[in-house]
């Protein structure tokens, strides 16, 4: 199958569950938490006219105040501890948090050290983990799949809280 | 032959070599008494003999160690006599061998192929050195880099600000001595970190960052305006500081060759070829020819849609979103072509000590056909961006960069060449196949945003050039040598990568890593940048910074 191709089926998937959860767009801030940047690389690929994440209504979003999500990549280092903290208190609530790459999900390669924090969710608490180092934007999408059905399930929790 | 050299050095330089006995290994101590870079040491000795302590000539490296009192004039000698640029300085912590920190200035002699590096002694006692940035201002970084890294300070440097740690950082811990632990988690302090000020009636700042509008890495950007033009811009970096150098003592070779790849993302050929080839170097290592022409098809693989991703980005920058999604589905079209011949997007995991893992000699007519009709596709987008009077507008004589300046911090790679330094490491030092193919080094005039983007344009095209060569004249044969052990010793590894010159500068002991220096291109860069944006107005920045391709993470490593 073409990338087109695999990219219309899963987008079309994804598009359905962001209208049932959100009516039509799901917002996303990314945070570099220090990444490599090649995370970043496939952020903006996803922007490209190929992948081109805007018609199935994932729109990329340049303050955490708008965002329905963040979409952290890095291991989390000590010098960038305090402004994911500033930014996911600034994400208004209900928020998912995606770690995106290895870095995110566990530290990967940087591990834990005197630099690097060793991943997200010892900071902040994590709804899905896509790993790959970088995740291809495929992997991406189907991340985001996976976050939407937590939403739901995370509404849930909270209206039977109510 | 070779005996016979050894034989003279051990002789003639006996007193010299003192507490450095790997500088006279037999092994690999190669001495061209013919090359030309003789002539400079033999300057350099005749002017300041007794101040030199010590010789010794490794391959195209020499070493020359000098005393700490002697750095400031030695270094102003060889930089502004012989206009060897300052390429890396980088300390060590040998206090376990002669109770000695070690500050290493590198000089590269573009034309003879060679380096020159000065080092000093300093002792644990008075960890002070003489601070040479006044003299040779690239020094500045890097100076504030060791002295937040192995606690030695630069006496006289006109700003001793923390350069890596932030301000919450406890005074007394130095990462990269070796007594510092990896896994420390230095507990956060109080304090404070001034920001320069400009005053003055209607002046404001700007804060912007560390965390920004678009998907950028993080940094911290501060300018002072007084209505649109920037007066000064304060930058203020080191937020993705992962401990990177620590980390290489840490962890075996092989792997050491991963985390080069995700140094500076990507750039990731281009940083694990120089690791390997410093590694390969200290083992004395020749790679098989195969090995070096597929390294060279990777590296320029790397560069076309790194440059594609900048063209892309001034695209955007100047709100031009047509030329920008083109731009961008080039770039798609070069990710996907390498995850087709190697199985990575960012051709990740191809390089490894002795060789190359994979052979992609199969997929030779697809990556031609491939390449020709991008470059058809590329010529129309270059051809519909230079004549778009919008976008042309918006980039001539926008971030200027003249050469004397680019000269005095060390600009590399293509923002170099656009500002007239004629300078590119696949020329001046080659590496993998560079010598056997045929390629022009693109350098222009005048420096702004319209230069970067037409150097990086040409590149492109001589990019295609060399892998098409490269494919064409590929060697028969294997594609890696075992590399079984790597023996103690050290040496340069270096590369252009898409931004610009990479040095490495590894020493190994005891079958591991024991130094790891990187220096990536944006380390220099970046200093341009508050050059660059001065009078310009502030919707221009994201256009300056683009052009000048900076890796943050590259940088903070
Ligand atoms: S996961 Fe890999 S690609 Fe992503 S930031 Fe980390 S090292 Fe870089």
């Amino acid at each position: 199958m073409t990338v087109e191709n695999e990219i219309e089926i899963m987008g079309q998937r994804l598009n359905e569950k962001i209208n049932n959860m959100f009516g039509r767009s799901l917002h996303i801030r990314e945070v570099d938490a220090g990444s490599c940047n090649a995370c970043e690389v496939e952020v903006t690929a996803l922007s490209n006219p190929i992948y081109d994440m805007e018609r199935f209504g994932v729109h990329i979003v340049a303050s955490p105040r708008h965002a329905d999500m963040l979409l952290v990549t890095g291991p989390v280092t000590r010098n960038m501890e305090l402004a994911l903290l500033k930014t996911y208190n600034a994400t208004p609530s209900p928020k998912l948090v995606a770690a995106m790459g290895s870095c995110a999900c566990n530290g990967g390669i940087f591990g834990d050290t005197y630099a690097s924090g060793g991943g997200v969710d010892k900071f902040i608490p994590v709804d899905v983990y896509i790993p790959g180092c970088p995740p291809r934007p495929q992997a991406v999408i189907f991340g985001l799949m996976v976050a939407m059905d937590k939403f739901e399930q995370k509404i849930r929790k909270t209206e039977v809280k109510a | 032959m070779k005996s016979q050299y050894v034989d003279t050095i051990k002789k003639e330089f006996k007193e010299f070599v003192i507490g450095d006995p790997a500088l006279v290994n037999e092994t690999y101590l190669t001495l061209k008494k013919d090359t030309n870079v003789m002539a400079y040491v033999d300057a350099i000795r005749k002017e300041f003999g007794g101040l030199i302590t010590g010789e010794a000539v490794l391959r195209n490296e020499v070493y020359l160690t000098i005393k700490k009192e002697a750095n400031v004039k030695i270094c102003d000698y060889l930089y502004h006599q012989f206009n060897t640029p300052l390429v890396s300085i980088f300390a060590t912590d040998e206090r376990k061998t002669d109770g000695h920190f070690k500050v290493h200035y590198v000089f590269s002699c573009d034309r003879e192929d060679a380096f020159i590096i000065l080092k000093i002694n300093i002792e644990e006692k008075s960890p002070q050195y003489r601070s040479i940035t006044s003299t040779i201002p690239v020094a500045n970084w890097y100076e504030r880099e060791i002295q937040d890294m192995f606690g030695l300070v630069p006496q006289g440097h006109p700003d001793p600000r923390h350069l890596i740690h932030f301000e919450d950082w406890e005074t007394g811990l130095y990462p990269l001595r070796k007594d510092f632990d990896i896994r420390t988690k230095p507990k956060r302090v109080k304090g404070e970190y001034v920001y320069r000020r400009v005053d003055g009636e209607g002046v404001y700042e700007i804060p912007v960052g560390p965390v920004h509008a678009g998907v950028i890495e993080p940094g911290h950007f501060r300018f002072s305006v007084a209505g649109e033009p920037i007066l000064n811009l304060e930058i203020r970096h080191f937020y993705t500081h992962k401990g990177v150098e620590k980390l290489f003592e840490n962890i075996p070779f092989d792997k050491a060759v991963f985390l080069a790849e995700r140094i500076s993302g990507d750039n990731s050929v281009a940083h694990a070829v120089a690791f390997c080839q410093a590694i390969e170097k200290i083992a004395g290592v020749e790679i098989p020819p195969r090995a070096k022409y597929i390294r060279t098809i990777l590296l320029e693989h790397e560069r076309l849609y790194n440059h594609l991703g900048d063209i892309a980005g001034i695209a955007t920058d100047v709100a031009f979103a047509f030329g920008a999604a083109q731009a961008n589905m080039l770039k798609e079209d070069l990710l996907q072509l390498n995850e087709y011949v190697t199985g990575s997007r960012l051709l990740r995991g191809m390089n490894t000590i002795g060789g190359v893992r994979r052979d992609i000699g199969d997929n030779k007519d697809k990556i031609l056909l491939k390449l020709s009709t991008f470059q058809q596709e590329f010529r129309k987008l270059m051809e519909l961006l230079m004549e778009t009077p919008s976008v042309v507008d918006r980039i001539e004589t926008t971030g200027r960069i003249y050469n004397d300046i680019a000269k005095e911090l060390h600009v590399v790679g293509p923002a170099g060449r656009a500002s007239g330094i004629d300078r590119d490491t696949r020329r001046d030092h080659p590496y993998a196949a560079y010598r056997e193919l045929n390629f022009k080094v693109q350098a222009h005039k005048s420096g702004d945003v319209y230069a970067r983007t037409r150097v990086r344009a040409d590149e492109v095209h001589e990019s295609i050039a060399i892998i098409e060569q490269a494919l064409w004249s590929l060697p028969e044969g294997a594609i890696k040598n075992e590399v079984k052990e790597i023996p103690d010793g050290f040496a340069l590894g270096y590369t252009e990568a898409p931004r610009g010159e990479t040095i490495y500068w590894v020493r190994t002991e005891g079958g591991r890593i024991e130094r790891c220096k990187v220096r990536d291109p944006s380390f220099c860069n970046w200093l341009a940048i508050e050059y660059a944006v001065l009078d310009n107005i502030v919707p221009d920045f994201p256009i300056i910074n683009k052009s000048l391709s900076l890796s943050y993470s590259g940088n903070d490593m």
